[in-house]
């Protein structure tokens, strides 16, 4: 219960500062490359390191590639989908968030069957 | 053209908007935890990289090019999902950099100390975030199209 508490208070804490940078840098277009900030990541690993040591650590890395591509993808479509066809962002970005789990998944399946 | 900080903005964001995005953080770094100890490392890596605050951040993009419209008397409801279209494809640039941060990580974790990582992984993002971003504004990447295209639709008010 202790490691989950720590994981919400620093998960919060990183991401909202990740946040700020992202509302106070200019020009506004480099603002975005800050939706992908790897705040998550820097909030956890060292938690992950603490408890399970560093090679569980990086397998997480690893396996944290193909969740980039996927939300590369997302993010492309939802890019698209605002620019193009003028959807409310919510429901946009909502609704396209099962491209992440279909694209991480695949492609973590993908490259276990390949090993 | 530089990137800078204008430390002034940060004054504009109201508090629930600090308060949506703490819990939203801190709620997916504890789903991560979760996940990683019922299914394994290899699962729960892919939520590092989970877009979970991307939807709440491109909702209050979108609210403030609104709110901002709305102040001069116009309904700013396309604005706001193009400036958030335009923080989408921003994003995307920052994936490519993302997966910068999680080959470093990969790679370095079990050969160096954790802070060493950390300090070389971030930078990474950053740099490679910094030099895709500034390509893509320089005219190497930009069409003949790009540079008919009217000024006002890529300019952000914010």
């Amino acid at each position: 219960m202790g490691e989950l508490i720590i994981r919400f208070l620093v998960g919060g804490a990183v991401v909202s500062l990740f946040a700020v940078m992202a509302e106070v840098v200019r020009p506004k277009s480099f603002a975005g490359v800050f939706g992908a900030a790897p705040s998550i990541a820097l909030a956890t690993i060292g938690i992950t390191i603490a408890h399970h040591g560093r090679l569980y650590a990086s397998t997480e890395a690893h396996s944290m590639i193909f969740g980039v591509i996927a939300f590369f993808l997302y993010a492309s479509a939802s890019s698209w989908l605002l620019m193009h066809r003028k959807c409310a962002a919510l429901t946009a970005t909502s609704a396209l968030l099962p491209i992440w789990f279909g694209a991480s998944l695949a492609l973590l399946y993908l490259v276990d069957k390949t090993r | 053209m530089m990137v800078q900080a204008k430390l002034a903005a940060i004054k504009g964001i109201p508090p629930h908007e600090w308060i949506i995005r703490f819990l939203f953080g801190g709620a997916v770094c504890v789903l991560a935890g979760l996940i990683s100890q019922k299914f394994g490392a290899e699962v729960g890596g892919l939520f590092l990289a989970f877009p979970a605050i991307f939807p709440a951040g491109a909702s209050l993009v979108e609210a403030h090019e609104r709110r901002h419209k709305a102040r001069a008397g116009f309904d700013g409801t396309l604005r706001g999902r193009t400036v958030a279209g335009l923080e989408a494809a921003g994003a995307s640039i920052g994936c490519i950099a993302l997966a910068g941060f999680a080959m470093v990580c990969w790679l370095c974790l079990p050969r160096i100390s954790t802070a060493a990582v950390f300090v070389l992984a971030t930078a990474s993002w950053f740099l490679i975030a910094m030099s895709l971003w500034w390509l893509r504004k320089s005219r190497i990447f930009r069409s003949r199209h790009a540079h008919r295209r009217p000024v006002h639709a890529f300019r952000t008010s914010r």
